[in-house]
C-alpha cells in the first residue's frame, strides 16, 4: 500500500536520544577527572545519582504523568550526572537520593517532565541539599591523586571560600601561599565539587558539545566573559587580591555551569539574543552574588534566577523575522 | 572570482543524493496515452477547446488561458483526443484532463525542430510578453506561476536585478543541473530575452557550488553571448527559494507580504528560461520538459525528456524500481507532495519524480519538544516553529499570525532538523490554512 | 530607639501608607467605574457559559447582553441552541417576554464511507489532522467529498459529543450531548456536518453521502456514495436530486418516509435513525 504523508520526506540523522549520548559523552572527562582525585566514593555518588535519577524518572513517568516512561531519551542519566558533578564526593547516599528525587519529582515532572521544567532539575537538586544540608554541603575533601580509597573527611576549603574568608584582607604575596596555583586549578588538583574542580577536563566536553554542534558558543562564551571582564574590572579598580580574575575564573563552578548548566536546551532562551542576554544576566548575577553575597559560590543561584526570566526573554527577544527589516 | 554569496538566516545542509547529475538527459519518447490537466498552474483553469473524437498535433491548443492568472495548454501529441472529462491527479483530486490516444509523432509545422542555436533576438519587448503567453509558460520550477504575469513590470517599479535560479537545493534532483550543462547557451539567450522584455538592469546566473559543470559550460557561454553574469552561491538548503536567493544575490529583502517586484528583483527558474529560449527564438511553445526519476527504490536514477501527461508510470518504469513502492512524490523529499496515483501525468511543474522503499515512506516517531533551538536556528524566515507548534495546538490562530506564520515559505527546514521528530511544519501549514479561511 | 520606638514608628508609617493607598484608590475607583448592567448579569449567570458561539454572537456575556438590550419582537430571533429551551424560558421570564418556540437540533455527519464501505486504498502517515491531510491528498478512501476520518471533529467538539467508532472509522455524534454549536461544520474541511432537527420521537433521515461525481466514479470508492439514482425522488416528491447528489429536506417527515426511503436506497447512502438493521 502506498503511504501517503506531508513533507519533508527526510530527516536529518540527529535526534534526542543522540543529543543526550553526546553530552554524557561530553561529561565524561570531568567524571573521570573526579573518580582519579577523590576516589572510590566519587564513583560512588556518581553512580547512586545516574540510578536514582533514571529510577525515579521512571517510575514518576509511569505512575505520576501516566505516559510511556521517557527513560529511553537518556535525560534522566544527563541529570543525574550533573546532580552528582555538584556534590562533594562523601555525600551520604541518602542524602544524594533526596537530591535526586528533588531534581526529577520536583524539578522536572512535576511541571510536566522533559521539556516542560522551567528551572534546571541538576541545579534544584544541588540547591535545595544545599540549604537543607549546608555542613555536608561545604565539607570537602583533600584531593589526593589515585588514592581510591580517599575517605579521609579532612575538611579543606574550596579556593572561593579561602577567598570570601579574607576578603579584603589579602596581600598579593600570601595569596599565593593560601590558594592552589593556577596549574593545580587548571588541572583539577583541588578541593570541590567532585565534577567542578578541573578547567581542562570540562573544556574538552565543551569543545566536544561546539563540534557536534550540540550547543552554540553564545552561551558559554557571553557567560563566562561577562563574568571574566567584570572581575577584571573590579580587580583592577578596587586592588582587592580576592578578586584575581583567573583564579574566580578557573574555581568553582564556573565553567561547569557556564558550559553544562546554562546551556541545558529546556532552561535557556531560544534565540541566539536572548541566549546572549541569558548569559549576561548570568555572569552578572555570578559576580553581584560572588562578591557582594555571604556565599563564596553564585553560579548555581545565577542560573535558577536567569532561568526564571527564560519564558519572558523569549517573549521579547524574537528573531528578527525575514523582510521586516528596518530601513 | 567572485565571492560565494548565500542568505544570512538559517539553512541546513541536508544529503545531496544527487545521483543523476552526470547522466545525460534522456529522451523518453512518446507514449501510448496522454493525459493533459487544464490546470497545471496557478490561478483559473484554461477553457477547453477540443472535444472527444478531435485530431490533435504536437503543439496544438488545446485549452485557452481564462483570465490573466492562468495559462495556454498545449498538445504535447499527435493524435486523437478520446476522453476530456474529471480525472484523477497525483493527490487523487479530480481535475478537468484531456486524454489523448497517441497516433504517429506529428509536430505543427511552424515549429522549428532543427538544432541550431538562434541567438539574435529580434523580437521586441511587447512581442516577448505576447509569444510567452501563446505558448503557455510557466514557472517550471514548481510553483508554477503564470510567466507572463511575472514579466509584465507593474507602473512605478523597476527591475533591477533578473535573477535565474538554477540553484536546485532538493536532494535528489538534477533536471536543471543537467539542463544547464547540456543547454547552457539557450538559457543564457533565454535569459537575455526576459532581460530584453523587463529592461533589466543586471542580470544573473545563480547556481550553486555542487555543480562545477554546470558552472564551468555556463561561464563559457556567458562569454559567447554576453550580458549576463554567472553567480556561484554557497551549497545550502533552501538556497534555492526565491526570497533566500534574492538575499543572497542582491542583499536586498522581499518585504514582509510583498512580492520580489517591491525588492526591485524577478527570479526566473533555468528550465523557464529555456522554454521562453524555444518559444520565442524556435516558436515552440511548452509541451515537455526535463523530469528527474530517482529516489532510494529506484534501479537507474535518470533524467528524462518527458512530454507534458505522460503517465509517472510509464518514466518509472523506465528507470526501474528496486521493491514494491512504499511512497511516490512529486518533486523533491523536502517540499514534494506524495502522491496516491501511480499514473498521476506529468505537468509543467513536475520536476522530478522520487519513489522510495517502504521503510523510508513512514514518518518517525514524535517524542516531546526538549526547546533544543534547531528550528529556530534553520528557519530561513526567521520564524519561531516551536512557538507556532504550541500556539496551534492550543487553537490560537491570531497569535500566530502576530509571529509572521504567514511569512512560512514551507521548506521544511524545521521538521527536517527536529531532533524530537515533530512534524512543525503541518503546524505551521495548518495554521496558514485556518488563518487565510478567517480572512 | 527602643523597642517601643520602632513598633510606634512602624505602626505610623504603615498608617500612612494605608491612607494615601485608600485615597489614590478612591480616587481610581471613581474615575474608572464600570455601571453594570443587572440584568445582562444575570442572564449571563443562567448560560451555560461554554462560549461556544453557537448563537451566533461572541459568547455568552455578549449573548446576555443582546437580550438585555432587546425588545420582545428582537427577543424572538434570539435562541441558544446549547441551553435550548429550558434556558430561553428562564431568561424570558427574567425579562417578562415570552419565550419562541425552538425545535430541538442535533448535528448529522453526512458521509458512510466506513472503513468497511470505503477500504483504505493508501496508508496516511502523517499528523492526525483531517484540515492538513486533506489539502495534501484526496484521502484514505479515495473519495474527494468524503470523510478523512482523521477525527478533527472528535478533538474539537467542546462538549465531547462525538466519538470516533473504532468499528466503522467515522465519527459518531452522540445525540444527547450535542448541543448543535455549529463547531463540527467550522472544522471540517469536506463540510460533512449538517445541523437537522432531533424529529419526532428522535428519528431522523438523510442523505449520508456528500459526493458529486458521477454515479460510477463514486462507487469506485464508496459502496455507501448516493449516485443519483432518483428513486428516493420517486418515493416522496420533496427530494431534490442535483448534480449526482440527493438532498432530504428538513421538512421531510422521517416517521411517514423513513424507512421506506432507507430500504429503496440501492447503495445504503440514506441512513434512517428509527430503526437500527
Amino acid at each position: 500500500m502506498l503511504k501517503v504523508s506531508t513533507a519533508p520526506h527526510m530527516y536529518t540523522p540527529t535526534n534526542t536520544v543522540k543529543i543526550m549520548q553526546d553530552v554524557i559523552i561530553s561529561l565524561i572527562p570531568a567524571g573521570l577527572v573526579g573518580i582519579a582525585i577523590f576516589g572510590l566514593n566519587a564513583l560512588i555518588t556518581i553512580v547512586t545519582a545516574v540510578v536514582g535519577c533514571v529510577a525515579m524518572e521512571y517510575v514518576a513517568c509511569k505512575y505520576i504523568l501516566k505516559v510511556k516512561p521517557s527513560t529511553k531519551d537518556l535525560s534522566a542519566i544527563v541529570t543525574g550526572l550533573l546532580l552528582a558533578y555538584n556534590l562533594p564526593c562523601n555525600m551520604p547516599i541518602w542524602m544524594t537520593l533526596i537530591g535526586c528525587f528533588v531534581a526529577i519529582i520536583i524539578a522536572k515532572v512535576a511541571f510536566g517532565g522533559i521539556g516542560k521544567n522551567l528551572f534546571n532539575p541538576a541545579l534544584i537538586g544541588r540547591v535545595f541539599l544545599f540549604i537543607s544540608f549546608p555542613i555536608q554541603m561545604t565539607t570537602w575533601v583533600e584531593p589526593k591523586l589515585f588514592d581510591f580509597m580517599n575517605t579521609d573527611a579532612s575538611t579543606s576549603a574550596t579556593t572561593l571560600g579561602i577567598l570570601k574568608h579574607a576578603e579584603g584582607e589579602i596581600s598579593a604575596s600570601n595569596l599565593t601561599s593560601l590558594i592552589p596555583d593556577y596549574t593545580d586549578m587548571f588541572l583539577g588538583y583541588t578541593g570541590g565539587s567532585m565534577g567542578e574542580v578541573s578547567a581542562i577536563a570540562l573544556l574538552l566536553g565543551l569543545f566536544y558539545l561546539l563540534y557536534r554542534r550540540v550547543v552554540s558558543w553564545h552561551i558559554p562564551f557571553f557567560y563566562v566573559a561577562t563574568f571574566f571582564a567584570l572581575t577584571s574590572g573590579f580587580y583592577y579598580y578596587t586592588g582587592d587580591n580576592s578578586l584575581d580574575p583567573v583564579t574566580h575564573l578557573l574555581s568553582g563552578g564556573l565553567f561547569l555551569g557556564a558550559f553544562f548548566m546554562a546551556t541545558d536546551y529546556t532552561t535557556s532562551p531560544m534565540s541566539k539574543k536572548g541566549k546572549i542576554i541569558f548569559a549576561i544576566g548570568c555572569g552578572v548575577l555570578t559576580f553581584v552574588i560572588r562578591r557582594y553575597s555571604a556565599y563564596p559560590e553564585g553560579v548555581s543561584f545565577a542560573i535558577l534566577i536567569m532561568n526564571a526570566f527564560v519564558p519572558l526573554i523569549d517573549k521579547f527577544a524574537r528573531p528578527r523575522a525575514y523582510g521586516t527589516r528596518r530601513k | 572570482m567572485k565571492k560565494i554569496k548565500t542568505f544570512t538566516i538559517g539553512g541546513i545542509h541536508p544529503d545531496k543524493f544527487k545521483l543523476s547529475s552526470d547522466i545525460a538527459i534522456e529522451d523518453a519518447g512518446v507514449p501510448e496515452i496522454v493525459t493533459i490537466p487544464v490546470k497545471q498552474h496557478i490561478g483559473a483553469p484554461a477553457k477547453i477547446l477540443v472535444g472527444k473524437g478531435d485530431k490533435v498535433k504536437v503543439g496544438t491548443l488545446v485549452a485557452d488561458a481564462d483570465g490573466i492568472i492562468s495559462a495556454d495548454v498545449h498538445s504535447s501529441v499527435s493524435g486523437e483526443v478520446i476522453k476530456v472529462e474529471e480525472t484523477e491527479t497525483g493527490s487523487g483530486y479530480p481535475e478537468k484532463m484531456i486524454t489523448i490516444k497517441v497516433e504517429g509523432d506529428e509536430w505543427e509545422e511552424d515549429i522549428d525542430r532543427t538544432p541550431d542555436i538562434v541567438s539574435e533576438i529580434t523580437a521586441s519587448a511587447e512581442d516577448i510578453v505576447n509569444i510567452i503567453r501563446k505558448s503557455g509558460i510557466v514557472g517550471m520550477g514548481g510553483a508554477g506561476f503564470p510567466t507572463p504575469v511575472k514579466v509584465t513590470v507593474p507602473q512605478g517599479k523597476n527591475v533591477d536585478y533578473l535573477i535565474l535560479n538554477g540553484i536546485e537545493c532538493e536532494p535528489y534532483l538534477t533536471a536543471d543541473d543537467r539542463l544547464m550543462q547540456e543547454c547552457s547557451e539557450q538559457i543564457v539567450i533565454g535569459a537575455k530575452i526576459l532581460s530584453k522584455a523587463l529592461n533589466a538592469k543586471k542580470t544573473v546566473i545563480a547556481v550553486d557550488e555542487n555543480k562545477p559543470n554546470a558552472i564551468k559550460t555556463l561561464k563559457k557561454a556567458v562569454g559567447i553571448h554576453k550580458g549576463v553574469s554567472v553567480q556561484v552561491c554557497a551549497t545550502k538548503y533552501p538556497q534555492g527559494a526565491e526570497k533566500q536567493l534574492i538575499t543572497a544575490v542582491s542583499g536586498r529583502e522581499v518585504p514582509s507580504g510583498g512580492l520580489p517586484i517591491d525588492a526591485g528583483c524577478v527570479v526566473q527558474n533555468v528550465g523557464t528560461a529555456f522554454a521562453i529560449y524555444e518559444a520565442v527564438q524556435k516558436n515552440k511553445p511548452l509541451f515537455e520538459r526535463i523530469v528527474t526519476v530517482s529516489g532510494d527504490d529506484v534501479e537507474k536514477a535518470g533524467n528524462f525528456r518527458v512530454r507534458i501527461g505522460t503517465p509517472s508510470s510509464y518514466l518509472i518504469e523506465k528507470a526501474g524500481q528496486k521493491s514494491e513502492i512504499g511512497k511516490i512524490i512529486f518533486g523533491g523529499p523536502m517540499m514534494g507532495i506524495a502522491g496516491v496515483n501511480l499514473n498521476a501525468p506529468i505537468t509543467k511543474i513536475s520536476s522530478g519524480i522520487l519513489i522510495l522503499k517502504d521503510e523510508s515512506a513512514y514518518k518517525p516517531e514524535v517524542s516531546p519538544c526538549i526547546r533544543c533551538a534547531t528550528c529556530v536556528d534553520v528557519c530561513p524566515q526567521g520564524l519561531e516553529p516551536y512557538m507556532i507548534h504550541s500556539l496551534i495546538r492550543n487553537g490560537e490562530y491570531d497569535e500566530a499570525e502576530k509571529i509572521h506564520v504567514l511569512d512560512c515559505i514551507e521548506c521544511g527546514c524545521c521538521a527536517y532538523s527536529c531532533p524530537a521528530r515533530i512534524p512543525l511544519l503541518d503546524y505551521c501549514k495548518l495554521a496558514k490554512y485556518e488563518i487565510r479561511k478567517k480572512k | 530607639m527602643g523597642m517601643t520606638e520602632i513598633i510606634l514608628f512602624n505602626i505610623a508609617i504603615l498608617s500612612v501608607i494605608a491612607v494615601v493607598a485608600a485615597i489614590v484608590l478612591f480616587f481610581i475607583a471613581k474615575k474608572f467605574k464600570v455601571e453594570p448592567n443587572i440584568m445582562a448579569e444575570e442572564i449571563a449567570e443562567i448560560l451555560p457559559q461554554a462560549n461556544c458561539g453557537a448563537c451566533g454572537s461572541a459568547g455568552c456575556q455578549d449573548f446576555a447582553n443582546r437580550c438585555a438590550s432587546s425588545n420582545a419582537d428582537e427577543f424572538r430571533s434570539l435562541y441558544c441552541p446549547v441551553g435550548g429551551r429550558n434556558v430561553m424560558i428562564k431568561i424570558a421570564q427574567k425579562l417578562g417576554y415570552i419565550a419562541e418556540d425552538h425545535e430541538p437540533t442535533v448535528a448529522v455527519l453526512q458521509c458512510n464511507g466506513s472503513c468497511e464501505n470505503a477500504p483504505d486504498k493508501v496508508d496516511y502517515v502523517g499528523l492526525k489532522s483531517c484540515r492538513l491531510a486533506s489539502r495534501v491528498f484526496v484521502g484514505k478512501t479515495g473519495c474527494p467529498n468524503g470523510c478523512l476520518r482523521l477525527g478533527d471533529c472528535v478533538r474539537n467538539c467542546p462538549f465531547g459529543a462525538i466519538e470516533m467508532n473504532p468499528k466503522t472509522g467515522l465519527p459518531e455524534v452522540n445525540p444527547d450531548k450535542c448541543t448543535s454549536c455549529g463547531t463540527c461544520i467550522r472544522i471540517c474541511p469536506r463540510g460533512l456536518y449538517e445541523i437537522r432537527p432531533v424529529g419526532a420521537n428522535g428519528v431522523r433521515v438523510y442523505v449520508a453521502c456528500k459526493n458529486k461525481q458521477k454515479g460510477a466514479t463514486a462507487r469506485k470508492n464508496c459502496k455507501s456514495a448516493c449516485i443519483g439514482c432518483m428513486k428516493c425522488a420517486k418515493i416522496c416528491p420533496d427530494i431534490k436530486v442535483e448534480n449526482n447528489l440527493s438532498y432530504i429536506p428538513t421538512t421531510v417527515s422521517a416517521e411517514q418516509y423513513g424507512k421506506e426511503l432507507a430500504s429503496a436506497c440501492p447503495t445504503g447512502a440514506i441512513v434512517y435513525t428509527g430503526e437500527k438493521k
